[in-house]
């Protein structure tokens, strides 16, 4: 009986390491949680829709000056 | 000067591309997606790499633009050798810069990422060395285009150094990488992100991700090569 308790112990016991190192991957959880990944991704999607703004603008002065050379 | 004036009316291939915008939306939508749902999706919880592996949209995505467009290059210049046209070089060189421009942006960032996953910001990984030198080969083909005045010649040599620095690039990035052994996924006796690590919700932003990525690259090489040709035309 003790032998067998023993190895169920064991047993549950690797179970419970196998188990922490599955959850023990560290992960910005804790970030996404109070919301504060929002944040980040809130200045990036600035950025990156500045940049897009900066190009069509320059795409567009490139037409102005196409139309003006071809005149 | 007869060869500048033609220019203007012959059909660029590019230039149906640069007038009409369905794509250019394309692209916008797609990357503003990639961020949002980049950032926000759940991805694998994978040992060494946590969070990082949220550089699947970005970096990987800088490999997949200057591939793309060094292959537009290629194509252009192999073109220009058979027709000589003026245009073709000047699509060529401008897709080899924009392609360059993606190539750095794609060592950099690998750079910052091995730091913080590898533990060293250079480590002697064959696909970072392959790298760095095809990089090094598309700057000798920069070199080689400001060496030479004459337009014709520097349109021939250019082209023909060009086939050559795409091959080195096929077998530094593609072939050279899957002999040995890299800390890479997909390398070696690494397995690839597809078979563990890119699962069905990472795809939904991957694949997104690299065709607007792609997109841009495409995008800015249509604006320089439209600028490119205006220098041309005007003969400054």
């Amino acid at each position: 009986m003790k032998q067998l308790l023993s190895i169920a112990y064991c047993l549950l016991s690797a179970s419970i390491v196998f188990a922490q190192t599955a959850n023990s991957i560290e992960m910005a959880d804790q970030l996404r949680s109070s919301g504060k990944i929002y944040v980040v991704v809130g200045v990036l999607t600035t950025i990156l829709v500045g940049l897009i703004i900066f190009l069509i603008m320059i795409d567009r002065k490139v037409s102005d000056i196409e139309k003006k050379i071809n005149k | 000067m007869t060869m500048n004036t033609e220019i203007t009316k012959t059909q660029s291939p590019f230039r149906d591309l640069g007038k009409r915008n369905w794509w250019k939306i394309l692209c916008v939508l797609f990357l503003i997606y990639t961020v949002i749902a980049g950032f926000l999706i759940d991805v694998p919880h994978l040992p060494i790499l946590h969070e990082t592996i949220r550089n699947q949209f970005f970096h990987v995505c800088m490999w997949f633009a200057m591939i793309t467009l060094l292959t537009t290059s290629l194509v252009f210049s192999i073109r220009y050798l058979s027709n000589q046209k003026l245009e073709h070089d000047i699509i060529a060189s401008e897709a080899a810069n924009t392609g360059i421009f993606f190539g750095i942006l794609g060592l950099i960032t690998g750079s910052i990422w091995a730091r913080f996953t590898w533990g060293s910001w250079w480590t002697n990984d064959v696909k970072l060395n392959g790298a760095a030198i095809t990089m090094l080969t598309y700057f000798a083909y920069i070199v080689l285009r400001n060496a030479i005045t004459d337009e014709q010649k520097r349109g021939k040599v250019s082209a023909v150094y060009n086939v050559f620095a795409y091959v080195m690039m096929l077998v530094f990035i593609l072939i050279y990488p899957r002999l040995s052994d890299s800390l890479h996924p997909g390398n070696g006796g690494n397995p690839g992100f597809s078979k563990y690590d890119l699962d069905n919700t990472m795809r939904m932003v991957f694949y997104p991700a690299f065709i607007g990525w792609t997109l841009l690259g495409v995008w800015i090489m249509t604006i320089r090569i439209r600028i490119q040709k205006i220098k041309t035309n005007l003969d400054i």
